[in-house]
């Protein structure tokens, strides 16, 4: 420790203003307080002491949250691999095949997302924000394994230019910066978002494991985009080889996907790591599945005879996005409601929403990206209406 | 039967630091300084000249504004020196105090036919108008403006807070004389919060007062909170609100006819020797009762009243006369933690989930922490919802009346409650706030703004 602040306090006064390298000075400033927590004290007026708790240790612990649903993503892409070409491999070689396969995406999107973080905040003069380290982390989790790496670059640049700097950074965002990369990927590029081409990967990684889709019965498509453009009304769904595969395989989450999205068991860990300790709120997560199971409920019962109308209503919640999306990004603080109530019509929409575009829109088999984006805007406006409720409980208060 | 209100939300702050129940002897302070600028919103006339003599109550400047309005000197002694600061600013006027203190007699009231303004006039030239103060602005009162009611908090919930029920011992009649006036200058009993479970006779035997108690964590005893559930200030209302020492030196005034700013004040805090009480009156500096009983190996942070809500002074400041409690701990600016963001950090206190010591505290509630003055994280635009709420048990949106604040919109601000909050109330919120906003600070500004532009 003594040896790493040595190095700080020797090469401070380069970054400093008037150092040969001031113009560097945010970057250090990110630096020197990843390492050590900053040890500026308390203004002369205000509170005098502080809770330990700062931006730093909540985003970490988002990225702590997020790393079930990574390690298993990894492992699920050496899986689906192995599967589709036809050769058994050890757990090892199946998780660094899928391993090898995801770095590429994390470090592209680190480098690409932060490389403007610390270009911005340089030119304003501010310290670094830590929301891209979310951001970072989510934006491989959620593209489909095959997606070209330049695709993500670009996707990254866009979002994190026009769905945040512009905004003002961090914290006066509208949009989820990681699901507006999704969007411009899914919007700017559609065929190498869906299909069934795109989720699993069937050539090599880095020149390893060269082989290609051998099975006869071969169907890369994802369950929800079986299911979404089947002619029958039965909603039946199949792995890759084509064995037909139900719930609990959607929740285990060994089927074709995003990275992320299809371990629902994985994700659910994560998600409670953030409920217990109070950085995402329970109340979104848990309207979100509510509003979710509810309207593929009604769909059961009501809807139309087609085979997505049909799927049971907890098949919804595993399969997709859904849970990914309920945990990790319905939650994000910034983009959410903030008051208390606001968040459970906020989360209930979010489901409702979800679901709907999935059962009625036959071009989406999935609902979940455009569900979030569209109630990211609505937030306000539920926030809206719930303060004005207060201003209206005291003005009635002052006529009394 | 007294109505009982539960608070759910509040945060009572673990630290190191209790004042023990006994009144420490500390020097008497030979210079004596009467700091305007410790009296906010006063233009000072000063009326006093060097080399002058006066007596304990004889005024020693008044307020421009109101000029009825004195302000005097706490101690008999000669005026040494009227110092100036830029463009002529009075900044203190310094007295050497008498070894035998003579106050200045002021006739005494007889409460049982005193009317209103009687009691109005004689406190405005008695010096003590100061310890009035008004919700809306939380400042110095408006003595032409008759209040809806007046509301006196009978116990401090703030980390290491004075017992008020210690600090009142023995005063109950200096308290009842000041409740009365109260209630005359009001024309209603005079609201008075107490803590649920306490059973002080002191405060439950008032006469003329009107009881309600309060359980929960801190800000319950904040009087702000008290009146959001009692009564709250609504739009073109004014509520006074006066401390309870402040109650009792007006109830020593309109007793004994003398003006005698002495304080019971708790020095607390991790680096305090032992924390204790001592007696303080107005007008003399921290050194005093801080000689020989704080910990002087490492940088200290001295911090005038509770960690929340006070404000750091140095050794030989001028304690402000609003000053009930003193609070030293490490200042921290040498200390260098590694990987802050991931480690456990079991010394530390915080109110996230994100720190295993909050689950300790259940398990283990007596659990004290040494704080230090360090902010322990850079300051971000605000990103976590639901924090400041979590801890304030008023019916108020923190969040969007803060913005409201830094956006400088006084109709929102108006809609959204800025006329029940005073900066202490916003404390707790600052102390959990993850993006470190200095909110007591902005809550502060928009008020003297809201004040200027309606005024």
């Amino acid at each position: 420790m003594k040896f790493l602040k040595d190095i700080v306090d020797k090469l401070k006064p380069t970054f400093s203003e008037g150092g040969k390298l001031s113009m560097f000075h945010s970057v250090f400033d990110g630096f020197e307080t990843f390492l050590f927590v900053p040890n500026s004290t308390s203004k002369r007026i205000g509170t005098q002491i502080h809770d330990a708790i700062d931006s730093k240790r909540t985003m970490i612990m988002v990225v702590l949250a997020l790393i079930p649903a990574l390690l298993f993503g990894m492992y699920n892409v050496g899986y689906q691999h192995f599967l589709a070409i036809g050769q058994d491999a050890s757990f090892w070689s199946t998780f660094f095949f899928g391993a090898l396969a995801v770095l590429p995406y994390i470090v592209v999107a680190y480098v690409v997302g932060l490389g403007i973080e610390f270009t911005v905040a340089q030119i304003k003069g501010h310290e670094i924000a830590e929301g891209f380290l979310v951001t970072g982390i989510l934006i491989p989790l959620i593209v489909p394994i095959n997606t070209p790496l330049w695709m993500v670059a670009v996707a990254t640049a866009f979002a994190v230019i026009f769905a945040k700097e512009v905004f003002g950074g961090t914290g006066y965002n509208i949009f989820n910066v990681a699901l507006i990369t999704r969007a411009f990927l899914f919007f700017a590029y559609p065929t190498a978002m869906s299909g069934d081409q795109v989720w699993v990967r069937t050539q090599g990684t880095w020149g390893w494991s060269n082989g290609h889709a051998t099975v006869d019965t071969f169907t890369g498509a994802t369950p929800l985009g079986q299911v979404g453009t089947a002619t029958e009304s039965t909603p039946l769904f199949t792995d890759i080889l084509g064995n037909n595969i139900g719930f609990i395989d959607g929740f285990l989450g060994l089927i074709p996907g995003s990275v992320g999205e299809t371990c629902t068991l994985a994700i659910l860990l994560g998600g409670m790591l953030l409920m217990v300790t109070g950085i995402s709120s329970w109340k979104i997560t848990l309207s979100v599945f509510a509003g979710g199971a509810l309207t593929a409920l009604a769909f059961n019962l009501w809807g139309p005879e087609t085979a997505i109308a049909n799927l049971p209503w907890y098949n919804h919640l595993v399969l997709g996005g859904f849970a990914f999306g309920a945990v990790f990004m319905a939650t994000d603080p910034v983009t959410a409601a903030r008051t208390e109530t606001g968040k459970w019509i906020y989360g209930f929409l979010i489901g409702v929403i979800a679901v709907v575009v999935r059962v009625l829109n036959p071009g989406y088999p999935e609902g979940m990206m455009l569900a979030i984006l569209l109630m990211n805007i609505f937030a306000c406006l539920i926030d809206y209406y719930v303060v004005q409720a207060n201003i209206k409980r005291r003005l009635k208060r002052a006529t009394k | 039967m007294i109505q009982k209100i539960k608070l759910k939300r509040g945060l009572d702050i673990a630290i190191n630091g209790k004042a023990a129940e006994v009144i420490g002897s500390n020097p008497q302070s030979e210079i004596f300084s009467v700091v305007p600028d410790h009296f906010a919103g006063i233009t000072p006339k000063v009326v006093v000249k060097e080399g002058e003599r006066v007596e304990a109550g004889s005024p020693v400047f008044y307020n421009k504004q109101c000029s009825e309005m004195q302000f005097v000197a706490p101690v008999s002694g000669e005026i040494i020196a009227v110092n100036r600061g830029e463009r002529r600013k009075v900044l203190s006027i310094d007295i050497r105090a008498d070894k035998e203190q003579v106050y200045k007699t002021f006739e005494k009231i007889n409460l049982a036919n005193a009317s209103a303004d009687n009691l109005k006039q004689a406190l405005l030239e008695s010096g003590l108008w100061w310890c009035v103060k008004q919700r809306p602005y939380d400042v110095i009162a408006n003595p032409a403006i008759a209040p809806k009611k007046v509301f006196v908090s009978t116990f401090d919930t703030a980390p290491l807070a004075p017992n008020y029920e210690f600090v009142a011992q023995g005063k109950a009649n200096y308290l009842q004389a000041a409740v009365k006036a109260f209630s005359i200058i009001s024309g209603k009993d005079v609201e008075i919060g107490l803590r649920a479970g306490s059973t002080s006779t002191e405060f439950r035997m008032l006469q003329h007062a009107h009881f309600t108690e309060f359980e929960g964590a801190h800000p319950a005893g904040n009087v702000g909170v008290q009146i959001h559930h009692i009564d709250a200030v609504n739009k073109g209302e004014v509520v006074w609100t006066i401390n309870l020492q402040d109650m009792l030196i007006i109830g020593k005034f309109l007793c004994e006819g003398i003006v005698d700013m002495t304080k019971v004040v708790a020095l607390t805090g991790p680096e305090v020797h032992e924390p204790q009480y001592y007696r303080v009156k107005y007008g003399s500096t921290a050194s005093n009762i801080l000689r020989g009983n704080i910990h002087k190996e490492i940088a200290l942070r001295l911090v005038c009243g509770n960690v929340l809500s006070g404000h750091q002074i140095n050794e030989d400041e001028v304690l402000s006369p609003y000053t009930n409690q003193i609070t030293v701990l490490e200042e921290g600016a040498d200390t260098h933690e590694l990987f802050g963001w991931i480690m456990p950090r079991f010394d530390k206190f915080s109110n996230s989930n994100t720190f295993l010591t909050k689950i300790l505290r259940k398990v283990c509630p007596k659990m004290t922490f040494n704080f230090d003055a360090r902010i322990l994280g850079g300051q971000r635009a605000m990103i976590m919802s639901g924090e400041y709420e979590k801890v304030l048990p008023m019916d108020i949106y923190v969040e969007y009346l803060i913005k409201a604040m830094i956006a400088g919109n006084i109709d929102k601000m108006e809609a959204l409650g800025a006329y029940e909050i005073a900066p202490e109330d916003v404390a707790l919120c600052e102390f959990v706030c993850t993006s470190k906003l200095p909110l007591q600070a902005i809550v502060r500004k928009a008020l003297d703004n809201m004040k200027s532009e309606l005024e």
